[in-house]
C-alpha cells in the first residue's frame, strides 16, 4: 500500500532520513560488523598484538562445557518466566474481565510495575530474600529450608525467576485484557445460551480467541528474558554462583570484561545476533505481517 | 635612560617568562577506583602535590570500582587517550604488564627524569610483588594490604576462651569457632571474605607451598597452577565439613560478607587488613587481630603473607616533560612523613622502611594495637619464590573459576580433591589463553 | 455479563487482591526498609511496620548520598536520569517521525534500503553487541557524557514504523488539500501531520520515558564517575561494594525514588501508556 500523494523534492528526504541513518549506521551497524570481525582475532586486551584466526573462536565456544551451560540457563530462564508470567497474567486478566465496573481500577492497581526497572525489581527482590536479612528468607529458614542463593545454583535461579516474572506479568495482563475485551460478546452469549458453563466457554471458545494474543506474548516474552533480564541478573547474582544464573547475553558481558577474552565474547555476540534475526523473522512470518510494502 | 629601559625590559621578560612558564603547566590525569575517606586522601595528595609546586598539576578522577577503572582505562588506551597514571588492583598485574608499549615501567621512568630512586628504601615484600623477575618495578605500590585475621573479644570471652590469646594454627581456630557457635552464634563459628585470596593465594604463600610454577607466574607467562596438593585439599575438605554444621560459614566471593563480622554474627572473620576503618567504626564489641592461622605439621609454615590492593601504573606514549611531572609526583609519595601519615589515616601499608620505622618508633603501634599485625606477617621471614607474590594473566576471571569450584566442594557437589583439580584444569586453560593473546 | 449473578464475583475479587497484593508486598517491605536504622536492617530484625526514620533518611538520600561509596546525593542523580530519560524520549520522536515522514511521503532512490536499514536495527538491541558498541563510543570521545549515554539510544525502529504504520492512514484528500493551498513538505508536516499525530507521540513518549529512565546496560557501560551516574545504576552500585557496609536504608530510599517518576507518568497517563504500548506492538 503506497501514497499516491507524495512530494516531489529531491533532497529533503534524505536531510530528513539523515540524523537517523547517521546513528544507525555509526552506533548499529558499525559495531556490529565490528563483532563480527572481532570474533575472527585473538587479541590483548590493549589491542597491541591481534591475530587473525578464523574459526578458532567459535570451535572453542562450542567446545566450553561452560557455553552449553549458559545456553541451559537461558533456556530454563525463558520457559519458567514465560510460562509463569503468562499464566499469572492470564488468570488476572479473566477474573479482570468478570467485572463490570472495577476493570478499570484493577487495570491501574496491576499495570504499575511494567513502569519499574528490571534492575529495580531485582534489588526489590533480593532485598525480601537475602539469607541474612531478607524478611521473606527469615520467614524461608523458619520452615527449615536451608535457603541460600549465595551458595546455591538452584535458590539463586528461583531467585532471578520471581524477579522477573513479577515485571512481566502486568505488561502480560494488559494484553490479554485487551484481547479478551475485543472478543464480541455476542460470540459468548451464543455459546451460553446452547447451555455451555462458564469454564466450558473459555475453553472452547474464549481461548481460542485469545490465541493470537497468547502467541505473539510468548515470543515478546521469549525475546524479553533473552535480553532485558541483564539488569536483573547482574543486580542480584553477577551470575553466580558458580555461573548457574549465567545466561547467554550476561556471558557476552562477562567474557569480555577486562579484555579477558575479547573473541569469545564477539564470537557470542554474533551467534547473539543470529538467534534475535531468527526471532524477529519468525515473529513476522506467523504472527502479523508489519511491513506492507 | 638605560636604567629605565633596563627595568622595563627586565619586567617584560619577567613578564613573558611567567607567562610561558605558567601556560606550560603541565597536566597529569591520575584515574583511581577509591571511595569515601580513601578518596579524600587522593584529593589530598593530589593538592599537596600541585600546592608544592607550580610545574604539574596532578588531577584526581574517581572513575568507579577497580574493574571499572580499569576497563575505562584499556579503552581510553585503546581510543588514544589514556590517563598517565592508572591505579590498577593487584589481580590486573599481569594483564598490565604484558602491555609492552601501553605501559611505561616506572623504575625506567623515574631513571630517565633522573629522579632518585633506591628500590632498597621499599619493603620488598610489596615492590616485590610489582617487580620483574630481575627485581626492575614496574608500577608504584600505593595502597596495599595483607590479610589477617579479625575477632571479637567480647565473644571469646562469653566462651570462655582467652581474649586476648588468639588462636595461632587451623585446628585451634576450629576448636575455638566450635566453642563460639556453641555459646550464641549458631549460624557461624567462622567465616572468610575474599574466598580464593585467603583460602588459595595468601594460604600458599604463609605455608610455603607453589601456587603455581615459575615463582607463581613472577618468571614468565608459561606458568601452570600446583594448587591442588595434598595440603590445599585438606584444607578445603576441613572447610567443607565445618560448613556442614556451620562452624564455617561461607560469605561469599569478595568482601560483602565482611558485615556480618561487625554485626556480631561471625566472631572470627578472616579479611584484609583494611577492614579496620569499618571495624572501628561500626563494631559495637571489643575487637583483636592476629596473625593468619596455620597447620602446624608443615615444614616452613608460618612463611610471610603476600599483599592485596593496588599500585599506581604509568602509561605509555606520553611525553618527557610528563614523564618528568609523574617522577616527581611519585618521589613525593614516597616520602617518608607522607607514607606515614597515609599508612596511619588510611589503614593501608606503609611502602617504605623508612616510613615503617618511623611509625614503629612513633609509638602508634602501641597506641593502636592490631595495626602492625599485618606488617608483622608481610616482613615475618624473608620472601621466597613460593612468597614474593604472584602474577597470572586474567586473574580476576580465573578467581572466578576457582570461586565456583570451592562454591560447588562446599555446596557437596564434588569432592574437595575434585573441586581443586578441576579448578587447576580450568585456571590452566585460562593462563594459557591468555599466553596465547599476549605474545605475538 | 453474560450469567447474570445476584452479588460481586466474590472469587474474582479474591483472586485479584491477591494479586495486587503480591504484586505490591516488594515495594511495601522496600518502603518499611527505607523508614528504619541501617542495623536493624543489618542484623535481619527490620519488622514489618515503618519505622521512625523516614524523614531523615529521605533527606540523606536526596541530597547527601550514600556515605561510602561514591558519596553522590540521589537527588543529583535522578536530574541525570530525568535528563537522559527527556532527551532520549523526545531525540527518539522527534528524529523517527521525520523519518518515518520522509519514507511515507517521498520517492526518492534508495528509499526501500533506507527503509530497511532503519528497520533491522530491530534486530541489533544493545545486548548484541556490547563491547564493539562500547568501542565506537570509547573512540568518539563520549565516554561518561550526555552524549554518549543518549545520542546512541535515540536511532530506533519502533518509533519509525509506528509513525510509518500512522502516517499511512493519514487520507490522501488532505495532501490533496495541502498543495492545493501552495503548502510544501514543511508546511504539510508542520500544519497537518503533527497535529494529527498529537495522540502517538503523547503514546509514545510515555513508552519511551520509560524506556530511558530504566536503562540498565548502556549507563552501565559508559559512565564510570560518580556524577553521571543514574539512579538505576546508582542502586546498583550502593549494594555491590568493596571495603564498606551497605546501607540498606539509603538503597531502598533510592529503589523508592527510582520508582516514583516512571509509576507516576504511567498512572498518570494510563490511557496514552496503554496505547503505546498496543500500538508499538502491533
Amino acid at each position: 500500500m503506497e501514497k499516491r500523494a507524495i512530494f516531489r523534492q529531491r533532497w529533503l528526504p534524505y536531510l530528513l532520513l539523515a540524523p537517523q541513518l547517521a546513528i544507525t549506521l555509526v552506533f548499529f551497524y558499525f559495531p556490529a560488523g565490528q563483532a563480527v570481525w572481532q570474533s575472527f582475532l585473538i587479541e590483548d586486551a590493549f589491542g597491541i598484538s591481534t591475530e587473525f584466526v578464523w574459526f578458532e573462536n567459535y570451535q572453542a565456544l562450542f567446545a566450553q562445557p561452560q557455553y552449553y551451560r549458559a545456553m541451559a540457563n537461558t533456556a530454563v530462564f525463558s520457559v519458567s518466566v514465560t510460562v509463569l508470567s503468562l499464566s499469572l497474567a492470564l488468570l488476572l486478566a479473566v477474573m479482570a474481565d468478570r467485572q463490570i465496573k472495577g476493570a478499570n481500577g484493577y487495570k491501574t492497581l496491576l499495570i504499575w510495575p511494567y513502569a519499574v526497572a528490571p534492575a529495580i525489581a531485582a534489588v526489590l527482590w533480593l532485598f525480601m530474600f537475602q539469607p541474612s536479612l531478607g524478611v521473606v528468607a527469615r520467614g524461608i529458614r523458619a520452615l527449615g529450608i536451608d535457603w541460600n542463593p549465595l551458595l546455591n545454583g538452584t535458590h539463586a535461579m528461583i531467585l532471578v525467576i520471581m524477579a522477573a516474572t513479577w515485571k512481566q506479568v502486568s505488561y502480560n495482563f494488559l494484553f490479554f485484557l485487551a484481547g479478551l475485551q475485543s472478543i464480541p460478546r455476542s460470540v459468548i452469549e451464543a455459546a451460553a445460551i446452547d447451555g455451555a458453563g462458564r469454564t466450558r466457554r473459555f475453553w472452547t471458545i474464549v481461548f481460542p480467541l485469545l490465541s493470537p494474543t497468547a502467541f505473539f506474548l510468548l515470543v515478546v516474552n521469549v525475546v524479553y528474558v533473552f535480553f532485558d533480564t541483564f539488569g536483573i541478573i547482574d543486580a542480584t547474582t553477577g551470575g553466580g554462583p558458580a555461573k548457574a544464573t549465567e545466561t547467554m547475553v550476561y556471558k557476552v558481558y562477562q567474557d569480555g570484561k577486562l579484555g579477558a577474552d575479547l573473541g569469545g565474547s564477539a564470537a557470542q555476540s554474533v551467534i547473539l545476533m543470529a538467534i534475535v534475526v531468527a526471532l524477529t523473522a519468525f515473529q513476522f512470518r506467523y504472527i502479523e505481517r508489519k511491513v506492507h510494502y | 635612560m638605560t636604567s629605565r629601559t633596563a627595568l622595563l625590559a627586565a619586567t617584560t621578560a619577567a613578564f613573558a617568562f611567567a607567562a610561558t612558564h605558567a601556560a606550560a603547566q603541565v597536566e597529569i590525569q591520575w584515574w583511581h577506583a577509591m571511595t569515601g575517606v580513601n578518596n579524600d586522601v587522593i584529593e589530598k595528595l593530589a593538592k599537596d602535590f600541585n600546592d608544592s609546586q607550580k610545574d604539574y598539576k596532578v588531577v584526581p578522577s574517581y572513575k568507579g570500582s577497580y574493574p571499572d577503572t580499569m576497563n575505562a582505562g584499556i579503552a581510553a588506551f585503546r581510543a588514544g587517550n589514556a590517563p598517565h597514571i592508572m591505579q590498577v588492583f593487584e589481580v590486573g598485574t599481569a594483564t598490565m604488564m604484558a602491555a609492552k608499549g601501553a605501559i611505561k615501567p616506572v623504575q625506567e621512568m623515574m631513571r630517565e627524569a633522573g629522579e632518585k630512586f633506591d628500590p632498597q628504601s621499599y619493603l620488598p615484600a610489596i615492590t616485590g610483588y610489582y617487580s620483574t623477575a630481575k627485581g626492575e618495578m614496574l608500577s608504584f605500590p600505593f595502597n596495599s594490604s595483607s590479610a589477617i585475621m579479625w575477632y571479637n573479644k567480647d565473644a571469646f570471652r562469653k566462651a570462655g576462651l582467652n581474649a586476648d590469646a588468639p588462636p595461632k594454627t587451623w585446628p585451634e581456630l576450629f576448636e575455638a569457632a566450635k566453642k563460639l557457635r556453641a555459646s550464641g552464634h549458631p549460624t557461624c563459628g567462622f567465616a572468610t571474605a575474599w574466598v580464593t585470596w585467603l583460602n588459595i593465594e595468601q594460604f600458599s604463600a604463609w605455608h610455603n607451598v607453589p601456587l603455581g610454577t615459575k615463582s607463581n607466574g613472577m618468571d614468565g607467562f608459561d606458568t601452570e597452577f600446583r594448587f591442588n596438593s595434598p595440603l590445599h585439599v585438606r584444607h578445603l575438605q576441613n572447610l567443607v565439613e565445618l560448613q556442614k554444621d556451620k562452624t564455617f560459614d561461607y560469605a561469599g566471593r569478595t568482601n560483602t560478607g565482611e558485615g556480618r563480622f561487625t554485626s556480631g554474627e561471625c566472631p572470627i572473620m578472616l579479611t584484609s587488613s583494611a577492614f579496620y576503618g569499618n571495624v572501628k567504626a561500626n563494631a559495637k564489641f571489643e575487637f583483636g587481630t592476629g596473625m593468619m592461622p596455620y597447620y602446624p605439621d608443615v615444614a616452613g609454615a608460618p612463611q610471610n603473607s603476600i599483599i592485596g590492593g593496588a599500585s599506581l601504573w604509568v602509561m605509555g606514549g606520553k611525553k618527557a616533560d610528563e614523564y618528568k611531572g609523574i617522577a616527581r609526583f611519585f618521589t613525593f609519595l614516597s616520602d617518608t612523613d607522607r607514607q606515614r601519615w597515609l599508612h596511619e589515616v588510611s589503614g593501608y601499608l606503609p611502602i617504605t622502611k623508612a616510613a615503617y620505622a618511623g611509625t614503629k618508633g612513633s609509638g602508634f603501634y602501641e597506641q593502636n594495637p592490631g595495626r602492625e599485625t599485618p606488617l608483622l606477617q608481610l616482613t615475618l621471614k624473608a620472601p621466597t619464590e613460593n612468597s614474593a607474590g604472584l602474577r597470572f594473566g586474567n586473574l580476576v576471571q580465573i578467581r572466578d573459576i576457582w570461586a565456583e569450584e570451592i562454591e560447588a566442594a562446599l555446596s557437596g557437589q564434588k569432592s574437595a580433591q575434585k573441586a581443586l583439580d578441576d579448578a587447576v584444569a580450568r585456571g590452566n586453560q585460562s593462563l594459557r589463553q591468555f599466553e596465547r593473546a599476549v605474545s605475538r | 455479563m453474560i450469567d447474570r449473578r445476584s452479588g460481586p464475583d466474590w472469587f474474582a475479587h479474591a483472586v485479584l487482591w491477591t494479586g495486587i497484593l503480591v504484586m505490591a508486598f516488594p515495594v511495601y517491605l522496600t518502603f518499611i526498609a527505607s523508614t528504619h536504622e541501617p542495623s536493624t536492617i543489618a542484623n535481619g530484625q527490620m519488622p514489618l511496620v515503618p519505622g521512625d526514620k523516614l524523614l531523615e533518611t529521605y533527606w540523606q538520600t536526596i541530597f547527601v548520598g550514600p556515605t561510602r561509596t561514591s558519596r553522590m546525593p540521589v537527588g543529583a542523580m535522578m536530574v541525570n536520569t530525568l535528563v537522559m530519560a527527556l532527551v532520549i524520549a523526545i531525540g527518539k520522536i522527534c528524529i523517527s517521525i521525520v523519518s518515518a515522514y520522509a519514507v511515507v511521503y517521498f520517492r526518492f532512490p534508495f528509499r526501500r534500503t533506507a527503509f530497511w536499514m532503519i528497520f533491522m536495527t530491530l534486530m541489533l538491541p544493545v545486548e548484541v553487541r556490547i563491547y564493539p558498541t562500547y568501542n565506537v563510543v570509547a573512540s568518539l570521545g563520549l565516554l561518561d557524557t550526555f552524549a554518549g549515554l543518549t545520542v546512541p539510544l535515540i536511532a530506533s525502529a519502533t518509533g519509525t514504523l509506528l509513525f510509518r504504520q500512522f502516517f499511512m492512514t493519514i487520507p490522501d484528500e488532505l495532501l490533496e488539500a495541502s498543495k492545493i493551498d501552495g503548502a510544501g513538505p514543511v508546511r504539510f508536516f508542520v500544519d497537518t501531520v503533527l497535529p494529527l499525530s498529537r495522540t502517538n507521540i503523547a503514546a509514545l513518549f510515555v513508552i519511551l520515558f520509560i524506556y530511558g529512565w530504566n536503562q540498565y546496560l548502556w549507563p552501565l557501560l559508559i559512565t564510570t564517575r560518580a556524577d553521571m551516574q543514574t539512579i538505576v545504576i546508582g542502586i546498583k552500585k550502593m549494594i555491590v561494594t568493596a571495603d564498606a557496609l551497605t546501607e540498606w536504608q539509603i538503597v531502598m530510599a533510592t529503589a523508592m525514588l527510582a520508582m516514583i517518576p516512571p509509576v507516576a507518568v504511567v498512572l498518570l497517563m494510563q490511557r496514552w501508556f496503554v496505547k503505546g504500548l498496543v500500538e508499538t506492538e502491533k
